[in-house]
């Protein structure tokens, strides 16, 4: 019989996978993983200001990812550095500041390495309502941004003289990344986040000929990594974040057999 | 002319990047049913006024005026990222969703009906050209903005799709602004003429501008030799940038 503590878990991961794989495609497309890997190692900021303040680290992990990728954009406009370098710089700053203010938390027991790598042990019943209404929040404004969005992503210079207001759709998708590494922050922990929006992504690349499809096979890839992961997490006793990122390798890697072959019977 | 048949006004516009002028001090205008062809060397700013007319640039100088969304662009260079992938058939419903009878029809009128499910990627330039143009038709807009809409297309190709574009200027009452290098093939079409350098050099009908001198100084006398010349005092000299040399 199953522990409830898993349930929870594997109900949580669920939720994280649905929400990851759509907006795990724009992140490979938009190439954005860097910036995913900013704002998420950000997110240990915000679960030291959650743990200082007494607030839901959800909603503080949301509030500084958004206020760094805010920081970002200003930057951007402001010096001449190259892009990389100003994520470089905003990730490693922030993921030091953060440790910082964890070594003046003495007051408080600190689990790093489920911060780091998630921790299945730690979802609780307000974290499944978190992550599948905030999951539910985030697909429902990016079913709204679709169109302006993939066609911005597709051709920027198209979606403008079109009118279809590429900036706004590309500012409201931000927002949309800060939410959806708050929300899985607990299942995945704040180092693999990035993981699990590219390699479902990666994978499902390699098997479809559409957009449509592409975004299925990535949900799809990241229930099955969920659900893999936890359940080996739970056999071997392995934290939930690197399990379920190497269940994804192993179905990257499957893919790319599956490219292997197609390409042998073309010829 | 009544004003409400203007779909795109541009008053002495013109854009800088990097301190350094792209265009200045352009001023037409657009109407519903007419072609304006903007011609010019490159580096003349016929792109750059188009996306100034788009609305793409955004610190502008001067006025734009824009009196419709439904556009359609093709635009001169377009990258697809081998991330994405794309099928012909995504791609006709890039920025609007329309029916599946106008997406077959638009690409039917290009001669490229039979492309519809492959990956836009494996495409030919020619082939990529016709799709670029078909997607742009299919939304039937009001205004059509075609940046040199037939390069990489073969030579009897252009010459039907020129034919194309102007019955689809008849037929849906759509203002175009055409971009070419080429007068020749353009002018029968075409009813105003914009030629570019930097600035505008001179415009009109197709006529007024193939006997100005200055299309001829920038085009070479064989451009204008097909048509009867007429010669006018140049009043100003160019920097080899295209600026005009202040005395």
């Amino acid at each position: 019989m199953l522990d409830d503590f898993f349930i929870r878990a594997l109900i949580a991961g669920i939720g994280v996978a649905l929400v990851t794989g759509p907006l795990g495609c724009f992140v490979v497309w938009r190439r954005l993983s860097y910036f995913g890997d900013t704002l998420s190692h950000s997110a240990l900021l915000g679960v030291t200001m959650a743990y200082s303040f007494e607030l839901n680290i959800a909603l503080s992990v949301f509030i500084i990812s958004s206020a760094i990728a805010l920081i970002l954009i200003q930057l951007q406009k402001k010096t001449n550095l190259p892009g990389d370098a100003l994520l470089g710089l905003l990730a490693h700053s922030s993921l030091a500041v953060g440790l910082v203010v964890i070594g003046f938390l003495t007051f408080i027991r600190f689990d790093i390495m489920g911060l780091l790598f998630g921790d299945i042990l730690a979802v609780t019943t307000t974290d499944i309502f978190v992550i599948w209404t905030g999951g539910a929040v985030i697909l429902l404004v990016l079913k709204l941004i679709w169109k302006p969005l993939f066609a911005s992503t597709v051709n920027y210079e198209l979606a403008e003289a079109e009118g279809l207001n590429p900036d706004r759709a590309k500012a409201i998708f931000t927002i949309l990344m800060a939410a959806v590494i708050a929300i899985s922050i607990k299942m995945v922990g704040l180092l693999l986040i990035t993981g699990m929006l590219i390699i479902p992504a990666a994978m499902a690349r390699n098997i479809s000929d559409s957009p449509q499809k592409m975004v299925l096979f990535s949900v799809i890839g990241g229930l099955l990594s969920v659900i893999l992961g936890l359940f080996s997490s739970l056999e071997f006793n392995t934290s939930s974040g690197p399990s379920i990122i190497v269940a994804s390798l192993v179905l990257f890697i499957l893919s790319l057999l599956n490219i292997k072959q197609s390409i042998k019977l073309k010829n | 002319m009544s004003d409400k048949n203007i779909l795109v006004e541009l008053h002495k516009a013109g854009f800088k990047q990097n301190n350094k002028w792209l265009v200045e001090g352009v001023s037409l205008k657009v109407e519903k049913g007419k072609i304006v062809t903007l011609i010019g060397p490159n580096g003349s700013g016929k792109s750059t006024t188009a996306k100034i007319a788009l609305g793409i640039y955004k610190n502008i100088e001067g006025l734009v005026k824009k009196y419709t969304n439904k556009i359609g662009y093709v635009p001169q260079k377009i990258s697809i990222d081998w991330t994405l992938p794309l099928r012909v058939y995504d791609f006709m419903l890039l920025t609007e969703d329309i029916s599946d009878e106008a997406i077959d029809e638009a690409l039917a009128l290009t001669g490229v009906a039979h492309l519809k499910d492959k990956n836009l990627g494996n495409l030919s330039g020619g082939e990529f050209q016709r799709v670029l143009i078909a997607r742009a038709i299919s939304k039937k807009p009001e205004l059509l903005v075609l940046d040199e809409p037939v390069q990489g297309v073969d030579y009897t190709g252009e010459i039907a799709l020129y034919e194309l574009i102007k019955k689809i200027s008849d037929t849906l009452n759509c203002g175009i602004l055409l971009i070419s290098h080429d007068l020749h093939t353009v002018m029968t079409a075409t009813d105003h003429v914009v030629c570019l350098n930097g600035h505008v050099c001179c415009s009109g009908t197709p006529m007024d501008v193939a006997k100005n001198n200055e299309y001829k100084t920038l085009f070479g006398e064989q451009a204008s030799q097909i048509l009867s010349v007429y010669e006018h005092k140049h009043d100003h000299v160019h920097l080899d940038e295209g600026q005009i040399k202040k005395n």
